[in-house]
């Protein structure tokens, strides 16, 4: 498996290069070094030796790529693209257009997108999986029936409604829990009740749905029919043996998401007015700052082919036929 | 297997009684934790507190007074810093007053020779003008590492690398502050900064063309400054227009006559920095864990910023070392009524703490305003009809539901404008043709701005007739007021000429029923744009109908930001909307953007429309160094009269804003300009605690009935799974 790891770690070089090259290109395609330079100073008052001297000072005076006036190699480093990149690859993220330090920035934020997104993946994978199983459990009843059109209703509705009608009828109306805000420490639980409530509300259609599909499927299969030959209880059968084979279709789709859990929600605490991650690159592409641009991206990539080992490992942890070689 | 199956279950049912009375004691220490009231979003030990709570959306991006230079960093600095001059809280127009200065500054004009000149000396004559400021004594920083000194007076946190230190990752991880007077040295250091290479202050070519030495400083600092982490002693380099004449006096020489430099006296670009923050901030160690002065301002102000989180709360605190300075006693002849010399003569600032919570959402902002949790709040449109009533007159007023929770509403019109503009350098609409004169003129009828305002604005805006908004010295009200281009004064009110006029000028303009007299070809004018939003749809769709009344087509050309930004630097943008918001209450500060020398495609100036006029130009250098009076007031007249001729503007409508307030919130009157308003505002804490409590105690009966409703749903399920269960041991 090791060898395994480290293959896919190798692989995972050119990928985070190529979506970094991806970044630069798409970004400098809408922006131009003058346009950050503009948005960087402000609207008024700008002079055109304000905006030279801004991109000086910061290296965005040089080529975007290829730097026909310089000798041998610095045809590659003088570039903006070499500047910029070769420092991220080594984890140094550098400053954020705004002279905030990025690093310290991502480590403050990631706190409370994590107080929300770890509750609510694993709250919602609980009521979901129960939910499913329990559908599954009672298969062609009426609560099959009435519990499959609710999911249906549910994932139907914006995850907007959820949390403006959710602050509305819990927080305005019941007043209840706070609209929005956010303290450190226990603090923080009064303020992620109703998100994280939310949150989980408005996975349970979609999930349960998907769920109770994988698991209707396991359930047709032979060891099942010998599991309840044998005199085993349904909920003993489902939850027991249904629940452990059906493992490799949910790994596939949950595992990958729990690196990302780290980078938040933007919707959710742009509303609740949590200070996390989320919003972190939408700011920065209004403010025209390719300094965090670059920086989320990558770290998104790099989250997401971790979550895609995680996943593979999570295989072999649950289902013995399979090797990593 | 059934005994493996029923210790799993077993172990189940553990882990469920265990998750209970997890979930039990989360409950009850939630319960705990909120008291009488459980959606209070601050802390129970804050209730009762003299703290006004507020808000904003936008993260701060620049704390540094020389480069702040936006509304959202002016409600926090302005309250931080003192510059030398103030505006009075309640004199409207905005009257200059001293802050920590003595007294207004004495200014001298002087001609080449150096010979001093009369106050009324024309400016040609004017060489330079000193302005001479001297400053308050004992007015002391606030409590800061950066004075922190040992017993033997040395310093503790400078020169020497404690930033590097592990434990040190804000500022209120150094143990020790301290203090020091402020001196006139400290505005003259500030002045320095503005020339600073690292700071890019977006005001030192505009002070370049007027202090003196100013832009020689910048060149020698620029050459200075080869290592760019090395901190730079602005003490080393000499700027000849400004010097210290005593420890509490210093001068300022500017070039020429320019009476506006007053009023920049009263921004943050002139409050004091002390040298000791700026070695301080320029420490190794520092800037890498974001302690720098652009984050952590450091002023002799009445609060102090204690708390720096731009993402979630950014809170200031009274500054224990403010000498404090009394309420005003003179206002307008309606401020008594308003009780808003109650306060007279009494020591302010009268709240201890101002929270900013960081609200990216209007929807939430606004409930929590209702229950008490903001103490003031704008109006947006989604809430407009909950928030205010219209009467039969036209009269504003807060809606019932409103006036039952005491809340006031206070309304103003903030020296801003907003408008359409003609590129004057595209060749159908722009220039001086008397032809293109018509064809602008019969646009700006057709655009029906009291129509814009009722539709969009709910009422929330003024048609303008020029350029200078209400309140400030040169705009005319009624009759005397309007532009006789595009209204006509009729039944005591301004009426826009009929749209018949309109059609008529652009027959005149060569362009009968929309089309060109010469081709035939329909008149199609290009609106660019960079709103392209679903939200704006609607409003492009009414310009629309606006030009569709004359038979003028439109043709919308939609570009993303940059690209709408480049047109306008470039001048090949056709019809676009723009506007201004006022540095400072002086007319100049709108009739500039009209000079040939701002023309944003010639030198990337304020003048967004390229308007060029030699007949302005000379006006406006002639009122630029008036001083306010009925010869001032002239020309300025003359100036209006050109440009309503001339129409490079659809004059728009200046902003109107409406602000609720709640009844605890004492001595609040609008007025945008002044932005250091937090040290006059009171707040009766008591009564907004004992509404909180009233408006905001938890219904419960929901939580029951989720309860019953799972209930409901797990009983019969359960009945039926043991039916199933005995059903299939029976076969």
């Amino acid at each position: 498996m090791l060898a395994y790891l480290i293959r896919r770690l190798a692989y995972a070089i050119p990928i985070l290069i190529g979506v970094n090259l991806l970044t630069f290109a798409l970004f400098f395609v809408v922006n131009t070094p003058d346009d950050m330079a503009r948005m960087q100073l402000g609207i008024k008052r700008v002079t055109p030796e304000a905006i030279a001297h801004w991109k000086a000072e910061r290296g965005y005076d040089k080529p975007l790529f290829w730097n026909a006036a310089a000798e041998g190699g610095k045809r590659l480093s003088e570039t903006i693209f070499f500047a910029k990149s070769v420092r991220m690859f080594v984890f140094d993220f550098g400053r954020a257009e705004d002279g905030r330090d990025i690093a310290e920035e991502i480590k403050s934020r990631m706190g409370p997108s994590l107080a929300i997104a770890a509750p609510v993946f694993l709250l919602e994978l609980a009521v979901t999986i129960s939910f499913a199983l329990l559908l599954v459990l009672f298969r062609a009843t009426r609560l099959d029936f009435w519990g499959v059109v609710l999911c249906v209703a549910l994932m139907s509705i914006s995850g907007m409604f959820y949390i403006i009608g959710g602050q509305f009828l819990i927080s305005k109306i019941w007043r209840l829990v706070p609209i929005s805000g956010y303290q450190e420490g226990v603090d923080a639980l009064r303020f992620l009740v109703l998100p994280v409530f939310i949150g989980v509300i408005a996975g349970i259609g979609t999930n349960t749905r998907w769920y109770r599909t994988i698991f209707i499927e396991e359930g047709g299969r032979d060891y099942v029919r010998t599991a309840r030959a044998k005199g085993l209880s349904e909920a003993a059968v489902l939850f027991v043996h249904v629940l452990r084979n059906a493992m490799i279709p949910i790994l596939t789709g949950v595992v990958v998401v729990i690196p990302m859990l780290f980078m938040g929600s933007l919707l959710t605490e742009s509303f609740f007015g949590i200070p996390g991650l989320g919003s972190y690159t939408i700011e920065a592409i209004s403010a025209q700052d390719f300094s965090v641009v670059r920086v989320m991206v990558f770290i998104g990539s790099l989250l997401y082919i971790a979550g895609l080992m995680l996943t593979d490992i999570s295989y072999v942890l649950v289902d013995p036929r399979i090797r990593l070689d | 297997m059934r005994v493996w199956l029923i210790k799993r279950l077993g172990g189940v049912a553990r882990s469920v009684a265990a998750v209970r009375v997890v979930f039990l004691s989360a409950g009850l220490f939630l319960l705990a934790g909120c008291g009488e009231v459980w959606n209070n979003p601050y802390p129970p030990q804050d209730s009762g507190r003299g703290i006004f709570y507020t808000s904003f959306d936008t993260r701060p991006k620049h704390l540094d007074p020389v480069q702040s230079y936006s509304e959202n960093e002016a409600s926090f600095l302005f309250q931080i810093y003192e510059p030398p001059l103030q505006y009075h809280y309640l004199k409207r127009p905005y009257t200059l007053i001293p802050a920590a200065a003595q007294a207004l500054p004495k200014v001298r004009f002087v001609d080449v020779a150096g010979r001093d000149l009369a106050e009324d000396a024309p400016a040609d004559k004017v060489a330079f003008s000193v302005y001479e400021l001297r400053i308050k004594p004992d007015i002391l920083y606030q409590p800061h590492p950066a004075f922190a000194k040992d017993a033997a007076g040395r310093s503790l946190y400078l020169d020497r690398p404690i930033a590097e230190r592990r434990e040190i990752t804000k500022l209120a991880d150094f143990q020790h502050t301290g203090t020091r007077e402020l001196t006139a040295a400290d505005y003259v250091y500030q002045i320095k900064r503005l020339a600073h290479p690292r700071l890019h202050s977006p005001i030192l070519e505009l002070m370049s063309d007027y202090i003196v030495g100013l832009k020689e400083l910048s060149q020698s600092l620029r050459q200075a400054d080869s290592d760019k982490s090395a901190w730079i002693d602005l003490d080393r380099y000499a700027l000849p227009g400004v010097e210290i004449i005593d420890r509490y006096t210093y001068r300022i020489r500017i070039k020429g006559k320019y009476p506006q430099f007053s009023q920049w006296l009263a921004m943050t670009f002139f409050v004091p920095v002390p040298v000791e923050a700026d070695r301080f901030y320029a420490q190794a160690g520092m800037a890498e864990k974001n302690l720098t002065l652009d984050w952590y301002p450091v002023g002799t102000g009445p609060y102090m910023l204690t708390e720096n989180d731009p993402n979630a709360r950014m809170v200031l605190e009274r500054n224990p070392n403010f000498r404090g300075e009394p309420y005003p006693c003179e206002g307008e002849p309606e401020d008594a009524g308003a009780g808003l010399l109650a306060d007279c003569g009494k020591t302010m600032p009268f709240i201890d703490k101002i929270v900013f919570v960081r609200e990216r959402e209007a929807i939430p902002y606004w409930n929590k305003f209702l229950q008490g949790y903001y103490d003031a709040s704008g109006v947006a449109s989604d809430n407009f009809d909950q928030a205010v009533q219209i009467g039969s007159q036209a009269d504003v007023s807060v809606s019932e539901e409103m006036k039952a929770r005491g809340i006031q509403l206070l309304t103003s019109v903030a020296p801003t404008n907003r408008y359409t503009g003609f590129n004057m350098l595209d060749p159908v609409v722009g220039g001086s043709s008397e032809k293109n004169r018509k064809l602008r003129q019969a646009i700006s009828i057709a655009v029906d701005e009291e129509e814009y305002i009722s539709i969009f604005l709910n009422g929330r805006g003024v048609p303008a007739h020029g350029p200078i908004p209400p309140g400030l010295f040169g705009y005319k009200e009624g009759r005397a007021g309007i532009n006789p281009y595009v209204y006509d004064w009729a039944g005591n009110e301004a009426r826009r000429k009929p749209v018949a006029y309109a059609r008529q000028l652009l027959a005149e303009a060569g362009y009968p029923d929309g089309r060109d007299a010469r081709t035939g070809q329909p008149l199609v004018i290009n609106l660019d744009t960079a709103a392209a939003g679903i939200g704006d749809k609607s409003q492009i769709d009414w310009l629309n109908k606006q030009l569709a009344k004359i038979d003028v087509q439109l043709v919308v050309r939609a570009t993303d930001y940059n690209r709408f930004q480049d047109k306008m630097r470039l001048g090949t943008a056709q019809l676009f909307f723009w506007g201004w918001n006022a540095d400072y209450p002086d007319p100049e500060n709108f009739l500039f953007l009209f000079q040939s020398q701002q023309a944003k495609a010639k030198t990337m100036g304020e003048n967004a429309a390229n308007y060029q006029n030699p007949q302005y130009d000379a006006l406006y250098d002639k009122v630029k160094a008036m001083p306010d009076g009925p010869a001032r007031q002239a020309v300025i007249d003359s100036m209006v009269e050109i440009l309503r001729h001339d129409s490079p503007w659809i004059f728009g409508y200046f902003d109107k804003e409406y602000a609720l307030f709640h009844g605890w919130v004492k001595n609040e009157k609008p007025g945008k300009i002044i932005r250091g308003r937090f040290k006059y505002l009171a707040i009766d804490a008591a009564a907004r605690e004992a509404r909180r409590r009233a408006w905001n105690r938890p219904v419960l009966w929901p939580l029951a009935a989720m309860v019953l409703l799972l209930a409901l749903f797990v009983a019969p399920a359960a009945s039926l799974y043991r039916r199933r269960e005995r059903a299939r041991g029976t076969d």
